[in-house]
């Protein structure tokens, strides 16, 4: 029953933290493994990842779900980079230790597996940190630290609602369906590609006009009581930063400079051992 | 007399979308401190005339205004939205979907937040608010966790922050039980009271929303105000018996009995409500007259629901060892506060859920093991909101979805469809678009394309929330008529007078148990069962003490009265 990727409240050191500071250390964080290839720096931040997330308290089983997902992603995401350049680890690398041909243009060099590694670890270096982002700010602090870094405060709750009636959503969708599966419109296997296409059209018809009613009612509701009346506005659940906020962004900023840093140590974004 | 609040003149409105103006000749005065019910069967413009006064008409829905409504002294629509926001606070009919705020907190501060208000008075003020509205203990929880009644107060809340001298509601009590509703109407009277403020109400449960009284009730028919008067004056006539809007019950039950009523008596609540010795003699004479009985459905057992327990989560049961049979030809409502448990059961029969302990039986055999496909041939369900089912644009398509599906031949696909269709009374339009269709016949669509499907039992699941009477006659005459065909009929519900009216049967849920299998009468008159169900006391029961008659008996008469007239009046 748990809603996949929602907020999730916990005690923990993390959840503490205003949202304003896990915004900016999302921020720096994603900057940091985007700039850089190098695996040293990619894996450190993993592991850190990891222990953030250990500190927050979360539970496996409540990001599963999510990280099956993206792991699906990432699957097709790899195979898509072989299928279309399978020498770019040569290219980049400036070697070739071939470790079997396979056929036409395609063999399996050390080259393009470690670069397809560092390619992952990108990937997984900002999982865990992203996860935290969303799973520990409270949706309506989403905003207001949007609102701090300069985006206008519209959009920023025009993202904490959508974020805030995902598990709305979610319901109607396993009513609908459950509804939809009694008169004998199934999503199941034992359907055919083209019957399952066909019957999803069916629940996701109803699914997108109840969503498009309940945009109407809360977009009337914030308007009947004064939402965008002025440029800004004051947040009832803003609070102070403190020194853990302070902390948090510097270790943050910290990360991204050791990216950076390792960008001119290496002579470029990536790092080389085959040379 | 005070100042004048409102003033609607020679007001009319036209939609952009629409030919013809929704409303016109629209003239009413609400004064300072009045509270006014405006009532109207579904649409009449009573929510148009609501949209014009907090500004959602011309602003969000565009139009075209003609004559003047003047607010407070200005003309609304020199004002915009934001500008009407200071005077007019609206609370919506839907509680659910009108929070914003992810808590109580936020979402009682949400209008000061965007009126700028500092941190610190933003906290005090808000918290004093919740206090207004006895919400303080909860104010981190989710508005969404809340029980109705509470959510109303939320919703007031964060519209009284505003300080407004005008509040409006818009059908406050639509999704409301009955004891939630109460409560919600004697917090806009302690509320009103105190700040002296203007309050409108939108509704078309009369009864209810009399139970805090009113100075006017204002009479909505085809875009025009058709009456403006006390509750006394429009009680004396038949007006709202024409205009297809209920009376409360004791009104009813007065007429039925032959006693003149007469706009000087104080006919709008029952407690205020006196009645001379020769008019209790009328309801006396009345009660004593021929009885009737209702026929009694023959007992041959359907279904059986034998020591269910489940619960969604692992430990916590969502149902307690449940036990009950359900009769062939029955027609039963499930009753009880929201999360007694009633939705879960109505899902456990669907097979949507599975039960952890139990079996449930059909005519004797187990259907534990059956899916949801299996058990849809025999036990149909029908939800809520009419919109979460359709999924096919016309609706020959829509009844015939389940057939295709199922690969049925196509004459016989039509054949079933076309008889599904007659049943439902929906044949001459089997080729419309299903967006050219009232709400209620779109109801009748979804039963329809359940009943395609032939099953022996339907479960719906709150059948006629949020219609108005004439729309609630025309789905439970037409379920009715479907019970007598042969089909059994289950619906969960929380209108007392569908159980009252149309069921013979209750099943009374609490906190997952099944505490009581009894008939609406028998509930009615036990105060206990009804506090555990969150259902109040019908009028009916206060009028029989007046008049010194036994109670029970008394709703019962009545009860068998009302449907014989009903049956006389669908057969002439």
């Amino acid at each position: 029953m748990s809603a996949i990727l929602s907020y999730v409240e916990r005690d923990s050191v993390i959840h503490k933290m205003t949202g304003t500071t896990k915004l900016f250390f999302f921020l720096f964080w994603s900057i940091a493994a985007m700039i850089t290839y190098d695996t040293r720096v990619l894996v450190g931040m993993f592991l850190l990842g990891c222990v953030f997330f250990k500190i927050s308290k979360l539970k496996w089983s409540e990001i599963s779900f999510a990280l099956i997902f993206m792991f699906t992603l990432m699957a097709i995401n790899i195979i898509g980079i072989y299928v279309f350049a399978p020498e770019q680890g040569v290219e980049i690398y400036g070697t070739r230790h071939v470790l079997t041909e396979l056929f036409w243009k395609y063999s399996i060099t050390t080259e393009q597996l470690f670069y397809m590694f560092n390619f992952l670890m990108k990937y997984m270096a900002v999982i865990p940190v992203a996860l935290l982002f969303i799973m520990t700010t409270n949706p309506s602090e989403f905003a207001a630290s949007m609102n701090k870094i300069g985006i206008s405060y519209r959009v920023g709750y025009a993202v904490a609602i959508a974020l805030r009636y995902i598990p709305d959503v979610q319901r109607d969708y396993r009513e609908i369906s459950q509804a939809q599966q009694a008169r004998g419109i199934s999503l199941g296997k034992e359907e055919k590609t083209l019957d399952r296409i066909k019957n999803s059209a069916a629940i996701l018809f109803p699914l997108v006009l109840s969503s498009i009613q309940r945009i109407e009612t809360i977009s009337n509701a914030m308007e009947l009581r004064g939402f965008g009346k002025h440029k800004k506005r004051t947040w009832i659940m803003e609070r102070p930063m403190v020194k853990r906020d302070y902390i948090g962004i510097t270790l943050g900023a910290v990360v991204m400079i050791i990216s950076i840093t390792m960008m001119f140590v290496n002579g470029g974004r990536y790092f080389n051992p085959f040379i | 007399m005070k100042e004048p609040m409102i003033v609607f003149e020679n007001f009319g409105y036209k939609y952009r979308s629409q030919a013809e103006p929704t409303v016109t000749d629209i003239n009413l005065t609400i004064r300072k401190g009045e509270r006014v019910i405006i009532v109207g069967p579904s649409g009449c413009g009573k929510s148009t005339l609501a949209h014009c006064l907090n500004g959602l008409n011309p602003f969000s829905y565009p139009g075209e205004i003609m004559g003047s409504l003047k607010i407070c002294g200005h003309e609304t629509k020199e004002m915009g939205i934001f500008g009407l926001s200071k005077y007019v606070g609206t609370v919506l009919q839907d509680t659910d979907g009108q929070f914003i705020g992810m808590t109580v907190l936020e979402d009682i501060a949400f209008a000061m937040e965007n009126d700028l208000v500092e941190h610190e008075e933003l906290k005090k003020r808000t918290l004093a608010e919740a206090k207004k509205v006895h919400l303080l203990e909860k104010i981190d929880a989710a508005p969404h966790a809340l029980s109705g009644g509470q959510k109303q107060r939320v919703s007031l809340a964060g519209v009284l922050v505003n300080r407004v001298p005008i509040l409006l509601f818009d059908e406050p009590l639509a999704n409301l039980d009955p004891a939630s509703g109460k409560e919600a109407m004697e917090l806009i009277d302690e509320i009103q009271k105190e700040t002296d403020t203007t309050v409108v109400i939108i509704e078309h449960r009369l009864e209810d929303a009399l139970h805090m009284g009113a100075d006017r009730i204002v009479l909505m028919q085809e875009g025009k105000i058709v009456c403006d008067a006390t509750p006394s004056q429009l009680f004396a006539t038949d007006m709202l018996e024409k205009a297809g809007i209920r009376e409360p019950l004791y009104i009813t039950a007065l007429k039925y009995a032959g006693v003149e009523l007469t706009a000087d008596m104080p006919l709008q609540r029952i407690q205020e409500l006196t009645l001379s010795d020769k008019q209790k003699e009328k309801v006396r004479e009345w009660f004593y007259q021929e009885q009737w009985t209702l026929p009694k459905a023959e007992e041959k057992q359907l279904l059986s629901v034998e020591n269910i327990s489940f619960g969604y989560v692992e430990k916590t049961y969502n149902l307690y060892d449940v036990n009950f049979q359900v009769f062939e030809g029955e027609m039963t409502s499930i009753v009880g506060k929201n999360g007694a448990g009633k939705s879960t059961l109505a899902k456990l029969l669907c097979g949507f859920e599975k039960q952890n302990k139990g079996i449930i039986r059909l005519r004797g055999k187990d259907i534990t093991e059956d899916n949801i496909k299996e058990r849809a041939k025999t036990i149909g369900y029908v939800m809520q909101n009419p919109n979460q089912m359709i999924s096919k644009p016309m609706i020959f398509e829509e009844v015939a979805l389940s057939l295709e599906v199922a690969h049925v031949p196509k004459e016989e696909i039509q054949e079933r469809v076309y008889k599904a269709l007659k049943i439902c009374g929906l044949y001459e339009f089997r080729n419309w678009p299903i967006s050219a269709l009232s709400y209620g016949q779109k109801k009748r669509v979804t039963i329809a394309s359940i009943l395609v499907q032939n099953p022996k039992v339907l479960i719906l699941d709150e059948p006629t929330a949020g219609q108005d009477f004439r729309h609630y006659t025309e789905i439970m005459e037409f379920l009715k008529e479907l019970n007598r065909q042969g089909i059994t009929v289950l619906m969960i519900t929380h209108d007392m007078h569908l159980m009252l009216e149309y069921t013979n049967r209750c099943l009374v849920f609490s906190d997952g148990h099944l505490i009581s299998d009894t008939t609406p009468v028998e509930l009615f008159t036990d105060k206990d069962l009804l506090e555990k169900a969150n259902l109040k006391e019908t009028s009916l029961f206060e009028l029989a003490n007046m008049c010194g008659l036994p109670p029970k008996e008394y709703i019962d008469k009545f009860i068998v009265y009302d449907r014989n007239l009903r049956s006389g009046k669908e057969e002439a």
